[in-house]
């Protein structure tokens, strides 16, 4: 159910006094000790940041995209990695199931994934497999009433927190690509899976990423999202929770422009060089007018496609549009934002160095910056012909 | 217990407020408004006692135009269970606003009446104090820590130098200090509650109170530009400067 502007700016404002009072203040030593203390996720459980995007009837709060790209742009505002203990609940982790699970499934995880008290992690990625997701190499083997997964999973998004993957792994052999892939539905604490140690990351510490591994792990054949009748179904679940997380992503994007705007204007009006501040310089004005030119038609370019999604229209290529162009967008930014700051933006006291690092993940993950470029031509071609 | 708190709408903490070129106040034009911070702290306080159990209902109310209602949903949404705007565009100061109070209190009868030491607009500190004189009802203000049993409120104030403990006999008047709590954030959830809890709009003349203010601003100034500083070229200018000039030393 779509909120009334009133209640949404509210619940904005409200947002917004949490970024800058409570998650702000920390990011220098959440970095610092690749951690976010358990106290600010309970706070974050109680401001209903688990559940945005789980439907009213399972205790979500049932955003629309266009709501939750409104609330994203705001975390935006600070350290991503503060969004992502919350990110996979919202997208990846807990999509699928929204869109395909059963009843039987929706009511078991999905209220207590709004609560936080599941966190929720997708697992897709391989050694051999990125881009060319349908190519997963993990197998599912039938065996009685189960199903017996054996493969590796890479660079997985708080795995290390999670109690519940979507699992994608082969279940039919002889069908090599997409077609052959299931979706599964697996508590992280059966026997068969083991995690490997959280990878060192360029950026986005606080968020943990880590390989999950599969050895004779056994999942019942119900585990499999949307019951039985979904074999071999898994990749078009994967597909379906695209639109959206490319969406949300690029609301992220939108937030960090905001910010390393923020923080380059800041800088460039305190700083001064050859008796004046830096802002007066035409030079530094052209990096800043571009960088606020650029969030914003990325942010109109957001808000109009998740507007257009809300009122059933098929989005993908808008999607991806937004994802390549909002997130190449935020790379410009955050390499302005350290080139006004000068030598300070190569140092560790100034958020830009970090946030420069942070951003650059965006082009990388739920698609390429060339996947999204294959996307949208692959989708006027479709059109036209 | 029924548990009173007056809260104030006022320009938010973050925003760098300007002085209107006439000197007649300070432009609200287009300004973010907020719940004063220490009438949140109040607010928290009350939605406190009534959690632990020590109140039964929380009642927030404002002196103000119709867009107060804004702050009032806030602080439904923080917890209280219902909310009274006593409306008029008049420009209301602490004496009016405290016979409003008064008069309302007498139709509620609360037990408790929390109030933030003063507003971060006005910074008159009167509102709470004013009230304790008109109702007859003792008052402990700028509490660091409340506690209540028996009939009674012991209420630790931050004075100069140290904290003073006193025990105030039920119905009583308390106004918060910066440190009594740190006001929660409100959840969407409670937001969206806050919608269907009940506000209710009285006018001062059907509480029968004359707002007129009394008291009238003659002129509102931005604080000083500082001045540039200088260098000194040895200590002993330093000492000397601070001596004879500053006079921050002897």
């Amino acid at each position: 159910m779509a909120l009334d502007r009133e209640t949404l700016n509210q619940f904005i404002t409200t947002l917004d006094r949490f970024v800058s009072d409570r998650l702000m203040p920390l990011e220098e030593q959440v970095s610092r000790e690749d951690r976010i203390p358990p106290e600010l996720i309970s706070e974050m459980k109680d401001l209903g940041l688990f559940g945005m995007t789980i439907p009213e009837a399972y205790g979500g709060l049932g955003l629309t995209t266009e709501e939750e790209c409104r609330v994203v742009r705001v975390l935006g505002r600070t350290s991503p990695a503060f969004r992502s203990v919350f990110g996979t609940n919202n997208g990846i982790g807990s999509q699928g199931l929204v869109m395909d699970g059963t009843e039987a499934q929706k009511s078991h995880y999905l209220p207590k994934m709004a609560t936080g008290e599941i966190i929720g992690s997708f697992a897709l990625t391989e050694p051999d497999v990125g881009s060319d997701s349908g190519a997963v190499k993990t197998s599912a083997v039938a065996d009685g009433d189960d199903y017996v997964l054996n493969g590796t999973k890479r660079y997985i998004t708080n795995a290390p927190e999670a109690q519940l993957f979507t699992v994608f792994a082969r279940t039919d052999p002889d069908q090599p690509g997409a077609r052959g892939v299931s979706a599964f539905l697996v508590d992280a604490g059966l026997p068969g899976i083991t995690l490997g140690p959280n990878n060192r990351k360029m950026g986005q510490q606080g968020a943990h990423v880590c390989d999950v591994i599969f050895e004779d792990c056994r999942v019942p054949k119900s585990a499999i999202i949307g019951g039985p009748e979904n074999l071999n179904r898994g990749f078009a679940t994967a597909m379906k929770t695209l639109d959206r997380g490319r969406l949300h992503i690029s609301a992220l994007a939108v937030g960090c422009a905001n910010r390393l705007i923020e923080e380059s204007v800041a800088f460039a009006t305190e700083r001064t060089q050859f008796g004046q501040p830096i802002a007066d310089f035409q030079l530094i004005q052209a990096m800043l007018a571009d960088s606020k030119a650029e969030a914003y038609a990325a942010e109109c370019m957001v808000l109009d496609a998740a507007r257009r999604r809300d009122a059933g229209e098929a989005v993908t290529t808008l999607a991806s549009c937004c994802k390549l162009f909002a997130t190449e967008m935020v790379g410009r930014v955050a390499d302005r934002a350290v080139q006004i700051h000068g030598g300070a933006g190569y140092m560790e006291e100034y958020a830009v160095a970090r946030f420069y690092r942070d951003v650059r993940l965006f082009r990388i993950y739920e698609g390429t910056s060339q996947i999204q470029q294959t996307v949208i031509a692959k989708g006027l071609i479709r059109d036209l012909t | 217990m029924k548990v009173l708190v007056p809260v104030k709408r006022v320009v938010d903490y973050n925003v760098k407020i300007r002085v209107k070129p006439d000197n007649s106040g300070v432009d609200l034009s287009n300004v973010k408004m907020s719940v004063n911070p220490f009438c949140e702290i109040a607010i928290e306080e009350a939605v406190r006692l009534k959690e632990a159990g020590t109140a039964t209902e929380v009642v927030a109310v404002t002196v103000g135009s119709s867009a107060s209602q804004e702050q009032l949903r806030t602080c439904l949404a923080l917890g209280a269970d219902r909310a009274v705007l006593i409306e008029t565009d008049a420009d209301a100061q602490p004496l009016g606003i405290a016979k409003a109070l008064k008069a309302l209190q007498e139709k509620e009868g609360a037990e408790l009446v929390i109030f933030g030491k003063q507003s971060i607009d006005g910074d008159n500190s009167q509102t709470g104090q004013m009230f304790a004189a008109l109702t007859g009802m003792p008052q402990g203000t700028f509490a660091s820590e409340v506690k209540i049993a028996d009939g009674r409120i012991d209420v630790t104030r931050e004075i100069d130098g140290g904290l003073q403990t006193v025990s105030l006999k039920l119905p009583a008047v308390v106004t918060t200090d910066l440190r009594l709590n740190e006001p929660r954030y409100a959840s969407l959830p409670n937001i969206m509650k806050a919608k269907k809890k009940p506000l209710d709009v009285v006018t001062p003349d059907e509480l029968g109170v004359d707002l007129t203010p009394s008291v009238e601003v003659l002129s509102v100034e931005p604080p000083a530009e500082r001045q540039a500083g200088i260098k000194v070229e040895s200590v002993e200018e330093l000492v000397d400067k601070l001596k004879n000039e500053a006079k921050v030393i002897s």
